[in-house]
């Protein structure tokens, strides 16, 4: 597990609730899991390809994501399948595009797949157990979960060392 | 709830915003903010090719773009409306501020960038810079909106 990685994207799932919410975020029960991810509510997991690759897991209770969207809406909104997948859909682009813009900006080059929604009572599909940095942020909202599995494919142009020549 | 000076057009009326975003809670949140600058919406497109069309029926004051979206994407929608209406002000709204990007859509024609989530009190500058209200309120670095570019 490369923290170097993984740390864009606490930084950037932790900015982006504050300011989205307009209310001071805490992370908490930081962890590392090798199991199989366990969804706990709607999930929305994004796929990274490229230089660096993996996955994120966004995941949310349906009675959290409808908070959320009253929240950005500016008023009450009517709780349908419909307004807690594009809430939770939302949260994971406003994640994963500030988190990749960072690491965009260090020379990685990649592809993001849009988020895969998950809500049906099955767990996630193709998520095999690896290792992954798993967090809980405490939002006024309720607790949002974050599980990240990302590694190095290629190291940086910059960084890789010369191919070692045969005398 | 923060309190901004109305961003009015020259002739004292409200400015017309045309929003674009595949996310209707993103063009919702967009829009409250429309509404604390006393702005009115002119219309709203959830894809790029949606929002040539109405940029044609509304012809906006200003268009709040998103980058990634279905059917055509915002940068290649900028293009277009900016090829047939040299004239437009559109300002790009994504979380993705990556440098290119935001090259890419200033190339294109588009007058400014914000990552997302948008604060409004960063969106109130750029759009009093885009329209001309204070030439010095956003500075012309888009580094000043996205808080990307150093």
């Amino acid at each position: 597990m490369r923290m170097e990685l993984i740390q864009p994207f606490i930084n950037a799932a932790d900015a982006v609730f504050a300011e989205a919410l307009q209310a001071p975020t805490k992370i908490v029960d930081l962890s590392m899991d090798e199991n199989t991810y366990r969804r706990k509510g709607v999930a929305a997991l994004i796929a990274i390809k490229g230089d660096i690759e993996g996955r994120v897991i966004l995941d949310l209770a349906p009675e959290v994501a409808m908070r959320v969207a009253s929240h950005l809406a500016g008023a009450m909104v009517p709780e349908s399948e419909q307004v807690v997948r594009e809430t939770v859909c939302e949260l994971a682009n406003m994640v994963i595009g500030n988190s990749v813009t960072l690491l965009n900006d260090q020379g990685f080059r990649f592809k993001v797949f849009p988020p895969e929604i998950h809500m049906s009572e099955q767990g996630l599909a193709g998520t095999v157990d690896t290792e992954a940095m798993v967090l809980c942020i405490k939002t006024p909202c309720g607790e949002i979960y974050l599980n990240i599995a990302m590694h190095y494919l290629h190291r940086r142009r910059h960084e890789q060392a010369p191919v070692p020549t045969l005398d | 709830m923060q309190q901004f000076r109305a961003l009015l057009r020259k002739d004292q009326k409200p400015v017309r915003y045309l929003v674009v975003d595949d996310s209707v809670f993103a063009r919702k949140n967009l829009i409250k903010m429309i509404e604390q600058f006393g702005g009115e919406v002119a219309g709203e497109a959830g894809d790029g090719l949606t929002a040539i069309a109405e940029y044609n029926r509304t012809k906006p004051d200003i268009v709040l773009m998103d980058i990634t979206m279905p059917q055509m994407e915002g940068i290649e929608a900028v293009e277009r409306i900016v090829r047939q209406h040299a004239e437009a002000r559109i300002v790009m709204v994504s979380s993705v501020g990556y440098q290119e990007n935001i090259l890419a859509a200033l190339q294109k024609g588009a007058k400014h960038f914000v990552q997302k989530p948008v604060k409004p009190e960063v969106l109130y500058e750029i759009l009093r810079y885009v329209l001309g209200d204070d030439p010095n309120a956003a500075g012309a670095p888009v580094a000043l909106a996205g808080e990307r570019l150093s």
